[in-house]
């Protein structure tokens, strides 16, 4: 794969999933990290990406979502920024709290935070940066072989 | 299509073919609320065919879950693969619905 892959969404869910899968394959070459990438990885980047285009876009079909990937020796990472004026993540509830537990949205970037090694905003809130480390992986592939 | 419904007795039952997302989870919904509304109380959600459920998709079951409880009906979900049963675990949706391991579990006693 390219060291790094960049490119522009129009703000259509429709086109998440065939940008999933874009991604995934230029990856392939990351087979020890075969089911983080394509679990972990996957729900991930599709919920970034839904997030920018509902939330942080606002639905609005005039503006793009950027979606940078970059894959280094150690770790594979994605950054996904909208058009909007961001938001402050910290301020998004617990959804497993038995008070959250009912609603029907606001698993996204919770999911996100369980499934990658690491998920920053920046300070606008409207770039989200996802980190899948490498090394990780082999240790615990590692421990369940042992 | 998506979703194909069909009667197991007085269930129904929807297979999900592919995904549940957030570019079809409406299909979903529009299609189980139209049951409802026509007296159907029995819902069995089939996930043997599905790759890929996000937060949206999880959303809607829970919308419709409790939809469905409120006319006195009761929605199962069925033969999740592990990786959407992580899911379910990961958000504590697993203790929301009655998980069955397979279409056949799933339909006993409902």
């Amino acid at each position: 794969m390219d060291r790094q892959l960049v490119f522009e969404l129009p703000n259509d869910l429709g086109c998440i999933e065939g940008a999933v899968e874009f991604v995934l394959l230029r990856c392939e070459f990351c087979e020890e990290v075969s089911r983080r990438l394509r679990f972990n990885f996957r729900v991930s980047l599709a919920e970034a990406l839904a997030n920018a285009m509902l939330y942080g876009n606002g639905g609005d079909p005039a503006k793009r979502v950027r979606v940078e990937v970059t894959v280094e020796s150690s770790a594979l990472q994605a950054r996904i920024t909208d058009q909007g004026s961001g938001f402050d993540p910290d301020r998004v509830p617990d959804p497993t709290a038995p008070e959250q537990l009912h609603r029907p949205c606001g698993r996204g970037i919770f999911l996100m935070r369980q499934l990658m090694d690491e998920v920053h905003y920046n300070d606008q809130g409207n770039a989200v940066t996802l980190v899948l480390r490498f090394q990780d992986t082999e240790a615990l592939l590692r421990e369940a072989s042992a | 299509m998506a979703f194909q419904v069909s009667r197991e007795g007085d269930v129904l039952v929807v297979d999900v073919d592919g995904q549940l997302i957030v570019g079809n989870r409406q299909e979903l919904k529009t299609r189980v609320l139209e049951e409802l509304e026509k007296g159907e109380q029995k819902f069995l959600v089939d996930f043997s065919s599905t790759g890929y459920i996000d937060s949206s998709g999880l959303g809607v079951l829970v919308s419709l879950s409790k939809k469905i409880r409120e006319q006195g009906g009761e929605l199962r979900l069925s033969s999740l693969n592990e990786d959407l049963r992580t899911l379910f675990e990961l958000t504590k949706l697993d203790s929301l619905f009655r998980i069955h391991d397979s279409r056949e579990e799933g339909l006993q006693g409902f």
